[in-house]
């Protein structure tokens, strides 16, 4: 493995991280919006809160993490992807303020009507917010980006087939993900009607995002065929069918309410997607247009990256492994105490 | 580093961008105007991230000494708040990061490879402050009370860190080193040396001490408000006394590091400390003119003091300080938004600082806060004008770099987007932040008056009024 493609593969690590972490945070978005009104949705509403508080924001990092080392590792790249997909990634920058501030402000300050509005706010931003990165990447893996300053077509290089295929499977992925991790906290609080309603979502959400994800070979096939080549070809197939094999073990996991491994079969259906996309366009960065080797920034730049990641890595990784260990044996506090109503229990026990 | 920037600018308009060079953007002012609004409103969240953990963590630190639940419900309360800024913050912070691609492509496609190290540190420092402040806050009454003080610890150092990682950033755009040019092409980059370039560190140091006087003066003007309208009980009191007093020791330190700064400002960036004092033409035993107006190259309506600015840049009243001549009028930043902002920031920070002299003063010699409420009206005003004094800094030294992205190496009209819509963008990100701005005070207004219960068990005790002298 090349210097560059070594940082190549801290970009997929990251979006990785962020597809699995930060997806499943966007994925409770499609719940809420879902859930209705009532004390059941509260609870359902609740339960994702409390799941998300502590961790929402550490997950979210995983993006910038990628912006910084996209920038970094490969600047032409990203100065061609921004500026061609200006639109796209503006919206989602959008979509991420008010996601981010409409769950802040919820979960510190907001009970009783105020929490109407900030609820349907973060539901909204949850599920346009994927929608739109979605469809970026869908612009990128289609070839539609031209190296250049907004040089491809604002318009077509996000709304065509690929981006709607893959912004549709972000949405789909991020609710599966949510629904399995949430019945999973569920279950580990015992809380038998919720771990029944994820359950339920998480099956439904599951079937989904496979079928999209089998029906976008087909969209692919048509609008962008080197991608599709590269998927049905030898690397990208055996990804391809990984994620097939671990999305239905998942299905089977929740099934049977075996939820603790089903939380990991999710995240690896979702994760071997991915990387089917990156073998698939290997060794292009921008298919068509520029090679990881053509695009990589200098040897002394990409050596300072991956030390600064080694470096940062000895901080990172057993302050997120303390983080994860806390949220999982339940040593954090479920929610916030809620403010201004002294004796008002919150939905959940 | 002068004698770096000397090659650097003479070869400056030969600097090409790597996607291809300028493109024509009808919206170069919307775009550095919706920068400058993202940046701005960024840049007085991120002193709470700096400045306040510690804040916090210092008032915890008094409820493990002596056992006084009022401590600890101080530090609940201003934790919480912490949470909703930093959350703010992170999203803000994340909107920079798009608009730095977004905006300003040929800038990140041509030097992304020699700045950005630094910002990947900074990825690291925030990803340190996300995980520690979900830790800290959800961890109160979770954890043992000293491993969650200590858990507030990283967060300290890395919403520090973070600042100066990005500060290296900004510092090196004003300051480029870490490369060569050949034939407008960036090569041979060091990004060590960009790292760490000539402005890093005075840079910092006046940032960090700013953020420490918007965070202090601020939360101390919350209960300055209250000891107005009557709330003189210990809670108040206490939660004025912390920060005022650690915005107090600060402000007097900061006019020195002022003056460091502006020491190499005239050293590194000759033209924008003549955009500061408006001095057109290259002077020895150059005046300070304080107020006024810059009008054809020279000061009206001013008060000049003489042979100060001399004496202030080289320590000798004789000296020769350059003035604006010295580049083309093309190479000019607009000296009035920069002097105006400069004069802004200095008498801010000159009337904090005797805010601050008279707080001190008065505990030294009473071993007391003063009573008079005009000292709490001053302090009530004191933290909206340490904000105003912080943008103003901002404005003073982002400004003063124009027409320059990178100084003398690459002009803002080279690295802009060649996207359209900006306008629309603008519009769009004027609204997002009117509504987040909003948001933000109500829910700040709302923690603020929820009764205290919610923070300690039996705190209405702490409501005790403080005995009548």
């Amino acid at each position: 493995m090349s210097l560059a493609e070594l940082v190549g593969a801290l970009l997929v690590l990251g979006l990785t991280a962020y597809a699995v972490l930060g997806g499943a945070d966007f994925g409770t978005g499609v719940w809420d919006l879902t859930a209705g009104r009532g004390p059941r949705a509260d609870r359902i509403r609740a339960q994702a809160e409390s799941s998300m508080g502590p961790v929402w924001e550490a997950n979210h990092v995983w993006l910038i993490f990628v912006l910084v080392v996209f920038w970094t590792g490969f600047p032409v790249a990203f100065g061609s992807v921004m500026s061609t997909l200006s639109v796209p990634l503006f919206l989602a920058a959008v979509g991420i303020i008010f996601r981010g501030s409409a769950f802040a402000f919820r979960g510190v300050a907001a009970s009783g009507r105020a929490r109407r509005p900030l609820d349907a706010l973060f539901a909204l931003s949850s599920i346009l917010t994927p929608f739109f990165m979605g469809a970026a990447i869908g612009g990128i893996a289609s070839g539609r980006v031209p190296v250049g300053n907004a040089a491809g077509d604002p318009v077509a290089s996000w709304l065509n087939p690929t981006s709607a295929i893959v912004g549709a499977i972000a949405v789909a992925t991020g609710a599966y993900l949510a629904a399995v991790y949430l019945a999973a906290d569920a279950a580990r609080a015992g809380r038998a009607d919720l771990v029944e309603a994820f359950r339920r979502r998480g099956l439904l959400s599951g079937a989904v995002a496979g079928a999209l994800a089998l029906g976008g070979l087909a969209v692919l096939r048509a609008d962008a065929r080197p991608l599709y080549d590269g998927l049905v070809g030898a690397p990208g197939l055996a990804l391809v069918a990984l994620s097939a094999a671990a999305g239905v073990a998942t299905l089977a996991l929740v099934w049977r309410r075996a939820f603790g491994p089903a939380r990991v079969g999710a995240a690896a259906a979702v994760a071997a997607v991915l990387w089917g996309w990156v073998v698939a366009q290997r060794p292009d960065l921008l298919p068509g247009e520029i090679t990881i080797e053509q695009a990589a920034a200098s040897r002394p730049t990409l050596v300072a990256v991956l030390v600064a990641f080694l470096a940062g890595a000895l901080v990172l990784v057993p302050s997120l492994a303390y983080l994860f260990r806390l949220v999982l044996r339940d040593r954090l506090q479920k929610e916030l105490p809620p403010l201004g109503e002294p004796g008002r229990g919150g939905p959940l026990p | 580093m002068t004698d770096l920037s000397a090659p650097l600018s003479a070869l400056a308009l030969q600097a090409a961008g790597a996607l291809g060079g300028p493109v024509d953007q009808d919206y170069l002012f919307q775009a550095r105007q919706m920068q400058a609004l993202s940046l701005g409103w960024h840049i007085i969240i991120v002193c709470f991230g700096v400045a306040f953990p510690a804040i916090v963590l210092f008032a915890e630190g008094m409820w493990l000494r002596t056992g006084d639940p009022l401590y600890r419900a101080l530090a609940r309360r201003w934790s919480k708040a912490m949470l909703v800024l930093f959350a703010v913050g992170v999203v803000s912070g994340t909107i920079l990061s798009f608009e730095l691609g977004l905006l300003w492509p040929e800038f990140m496609a041509t030097f992304g490879d020699v700045f950005g190290v630094a910002f990947a540190l900074e990825g690291f420092s925030f990803f340190t402050e996300a995980i520690f402040i979900a830790i800290y806050v959800y961890g109160w009454d979770r954890l043992p009370r000293v491993v969650h003080f200590l858990t507030g610890i990283p967060i300290v150092i890395a919403g520090v860190a973070g600042s100066l990682f990005v500060i290296s950033v900004n510092g090196w755009m004003n300051n480029p080193t870490g490369f060569d040019l050949v034939d407008g092409r960036v090569t041979d980059v060091r990004p060590l040396e960009a790292l760490f370039n000539g402005n890093l560190w005075y840079q910092f140091t006046h940032m960090w001490l700013a953020a420490f006087m918007v965070a202090g003066f601020s939360v101390a003007g919350v209960y300055a408000w209250a000891w107005l309208r009557g709330r003189r009980d210990r809670y108040h009191r206490a939660g004025f006394l912390i920060a005022f007093t650690v915005a107090a020791l600060v402000s007097p330190v900061q006019i020195l590091v002022g003056d460091w700064a502006a020491r190499q400002v005239a050293e590194n960036q000759p033209v924008k400390l003549a955009a500061f004092e408006g001095l057109g033409e290259t002077t020895s035993g150059a005046p300070l003119t304080v107020l006024g107006w810059y009008r054809d190259g020279e000061v009206v309506a001013g008060i000049p003091i003489p042979r100060l600015l001399s004496l202030l840049t080289e320590r000798d009243p004789d000296a020769v300080v350059q003035g604006l001549d010295v580049v083309p009028p093309e190479d000019r930043p607009p000296v009035n938004v920069v002097r105006l902002s400069f004069q802004t920031m200095v008498g801010i920070g000159t009337l904090l600082a005797l805010l601050s002299a008279v707080y001190l003063a008065t505990w030294w010699r009473r071993r007391r806060p003063p009573r008079s409420r005009w000292f709490y009206r001053s302090a009530v005003a004191a933290g909206p004008l340490a904000a105003v004094a912080l943008l103003s800094g901002w404005i003073t030294t982002e400004v003063g770099r124009q027409p320059w992205i990178v100084y003398e190496v690459m002009r803002v009209e080279e690295a802009v987007t060649g996207a359209g819509g900006i306008p629309v963008g603008y519009g769009m990100l004027v609204a997002v932040y009117a509504a987040l701005t909003v948001g933000a005070a109500w829910i700040l207004r709302r923690l603020a008056r929820s009764p205290l219960r919610d923070e300690v068990e039996g705190a209405e005790s702490l409501a005790r009024q403080e005995p009548a002298r």
